[in-house]
């Protein structure tokens, strides 16, 4: 069961503003039956250019219609240039706040706005500009980016809870994650590539993943990693320091240094451990 | 009105004559069956007089009962058990939708070096048996095929897979937690060699189950402790809670034939009157093949996580399928494998019912659930009347 505020239960209990505007000056739809959430905006202007009413018609959960509710509260009454400083953090405070899950519920109020608004000034929102990264739910990598910085979000459930990426089969977690590691800009080497390495190519590649991705963990526990050989996709490790004594060693070596390099240099990577 | 439980596929309430049965074990008798004197004696006789009794239900015999924690362990042990005695076979054939407790665990073992199928169901639900045939192979080391689904009650040939499954020499598992205590369930005449229920299903407290493991069937404990259990299990017995499953069982089985009487019509009732008073909506799953009590409604256009809030509001417990109840973003698995459309899969609803449910409780929901679809539609954008 969700923990919903007494605002957000009230809000979708007794939605304020539901319905059409037939002629409404904008209208913004967002959210597909697929998505599980859609919302369709309307909002009509008065003479001095500020919003006298806004309606909406929403599918989705209680958080959703909430959403949806306090949005066209706090808009009314406002200019265009005001209500698109609402942000989606706004809507949830409006609501005192959301579960974490739900906060996506509010981004979708927040872009159905600026869908409207665009509607209203004759402009098509250029929503799909990017890549798309999650293809279950057609999230595209500025959208995870926009996100991630706005609401400083810094793991892979938080990115899914606010844009939903991720939130299915889960098989781009790891551009999601290059994504928020590249917003806050954490050194990365190069990802890589699809062509075959050649073995210095792949021995300088491993280098600089244990560099850059591996030793700053192990270090942070006080251990470290010592490339022994790289022998076609075997590479042979030592670990040092605390590492080397650690009962835990042999899954950091599977589930930790295996698996960055089988991200980072090639899917064929194994590691094995080479004791003194 | 007070509280409409209609979610008994999720828990049941502890019955009043399971709870006065194991009181004494959580209070006088706190005795470990393992030792030497009387007041542990006491334990250990109620357990085997618990073991009895949940093998009378499924027609076993008493030493082919291992008690367990939850049915999610004896679903582990079952399949870790098979794969673990015959360590040569790497592939497991289960359905598209099975209980996470089955499901999760394969998709695990999928990624770990073990091939597994999947079997599809069509749009009623219904298993594809002759798929499941065709994907068996020497390497195939166990089959595990529930027995009821716990989203739709719809059921699966447990005994016709048994037959053609066992007659080629593989082991054969049910996850019958959703069967046992709805319908007559019968190992031996199913020929099945492990079958996992659990108690909290029927009437008995959360955090105990059983496994049964037909005797002869190679088998290697999952938790591995001291001699309990035959050595099948290890860990202090939760004496109490095996006792309440004991009569749990006891009741379950004299109360079959209401289950299948009276509950079945009131089932069908609620059906019948939803869909009549509902437009756009749809039963999700074969209604001439399933349990007595569950069903499960698909309405067009809406979301079930508001209409499961508004339920409540009004004192009603029911479930749906719907993303925004599970976290998990996406639909139902299920009702996603039987190709049920978006539109009415966010907006399903199930009912299940136990002997416990009265015929007012299906006139309160067939008064209160319409206008709450129609009030929800009303604010959906895909509503088109």
């Amino acid at each position: 069961m969700w923990e919903y505020t007494d605002k957000v239960k009230e809000h979708f209990l007794n939605p304020r503003n539901v319905g059409v505007i037939e002629d409404a000056d904008g209208v913004g739809e967002v959210g597909s039956l697929a998505c599980g959430d859609a919302l369709t905006l309307y909002f009509k202007l008065d003479d001095q250019g500020r919003i006298k009413d806004a309606k909406f018609q929403t599918f989705g959960c209680a958080s959703a219609i909430a959403s949806s509710s306090a949005l066209t509260e706090m808009i009314k009454g406002l200019t265009l240039e005001e209500a698109q400083k609402i942000t989606n953090d706004d809507i949830a405070k409006f609501l005192g706040g959301l579960p974490k899950e739900k906060m996506h519920c509010s981004v979708m109020g927040f872009d159905a706005l600026k869908h409207a608004v665009a509607n209203y000034r004759g402009e098509k929102v250029k929503e799909k500009e990017g890549t798309i990264v999650c293809e279950c739910f057609d999230v595209t990598d500025l959208e995870i980016t926009r996100a991630v910085k706005e609401n400083n979000l810094k793991a892979i459930e938080d990115v899914t809870n606010y844009t939903k990426a991720g939130g299915g089969c889960s098989k781009c977690h790891g551009k999601i994650q290059e994504l928020i590691d590249e917003a806050w800009h954490h050194k990365k080497p190069k990802v890589k590539s699809n062509k075959k390495l050649t073995n210095v190519q792949k021995i300088k590649l491993i280098e600089e993943t244990l560099e850059k991705v591996i030793r700053p963990s192990l270090k942070r526990d006080h251990g470290n990693i010592e490339l022994v050989d790289v022998d076609g996709d075997l590479v042979s490790v030592k670990l040092h320091g605390s590492c080397a004594f650690c009962s835990k060693s042999p899954i950091t070596l599977k589930n930790f240094v295996e698996s960055k390099l089988k991200e980072y240099v090639s899917h064929d990577i194994l590691v094995e451990e080479v004791k003194e | 009105m007070k509280l409409v439980y209609a979610d008994n596929n999720a828990t049941t309430q502890i019955d009043s004559i399971v709870l006065d049965e194991m009181l004494p074990f959580l209070k006088e008798y706190y005795g470990n069956p393992s030792s030497m004197y009387g007041l542990a004696e006491k334990s250990g006789t109620k357990i085997k007089e618990a073991r009895q009794r949940v093998a009378a239900l499924i027609n076993a015999s008493e030493d082919e009962i291992i008690f367990t924690s939850c049915g999610t362990e004896s679903n582990n042990t079952a399949v870790h058990a098979a794969l673990e005695k015959q360590p040569e076979k790497k592939h497991i054939i289960t359905t598209r939708v099975e209980h996470p407790a089955i499901k999760s665990l394969c998709e695990r073992l999928a990624r770990n070096g073990y091939r597994v199928t999947f079997v599809p169901v069509d749009k009623k639900g219904n298993l594809d048996t002759q798929l499941l045939f065709k994907s068996i192979t020497k390497d195939t080391a166990i089959v595990s095929v529930m027995w009821a689904n716990n989203e739709t009650g719809v059921l699966f040939p447990v005994q016709e897979i048994a037959e053609d499954v066992r007659k080629k020499g593989i082991v054969f598992h049910t996850d019958a937690v959703q069967a046992v205590g709805k319908i007559p369930v019968d190992v031996k005449s199913a020929g099945v060699d492990m079958l996992t229920l659990s108690g909290h299903k029927i009437h008995a407290p959360k955090g105990v189950a059983a496994l049964y493991v037909r005797k002869g069937l190679p088998f290697a404990s999952y938790l591995i402790g001291g001699h309990q259990e035959r050595g099948r299990r290890g860990g202090t017995e939760n004496v109490a809670s095996i006792v309440a499953l004991g009569k749990a069982c006891q009741l379950a089985g004299s109360r079959l034939e209401v289950m299948n009487t009276k509950i079945r019509a009131m089932r069908d009732r609620l059906e019948n009157e939803l869909l009549e008073k509902i437009p756009n909506s749809a039963i999700n799953g074969n209604r001439e093949n399933r349990v007595p009590s569950t069903t499960n409604v698909g309405f067009n256009s809406i979301e079930g996580e508001a209409i499961l809030l508004m339920l409540d509001q009004l004192g009603i417990c029911a479930s749906s399928g719907s993303a925004c109840t599970s976290g998990s973003l996406e639909p139902s698995h299920v009702l996603r494998a039987m190709n049920v459309p978006f539109t009415s899969a966010h907006g399903s609803v199930r009912f299940s019912f136990s002997t416990y449910n009265e015929e007012k409780e299906v006139d309160y929901i067939v008064e209160k659930l319409p206008p709450i679809i129609a009030r929800l539609r009303e604010l959906s954008p895909f509503w088109k009347q």
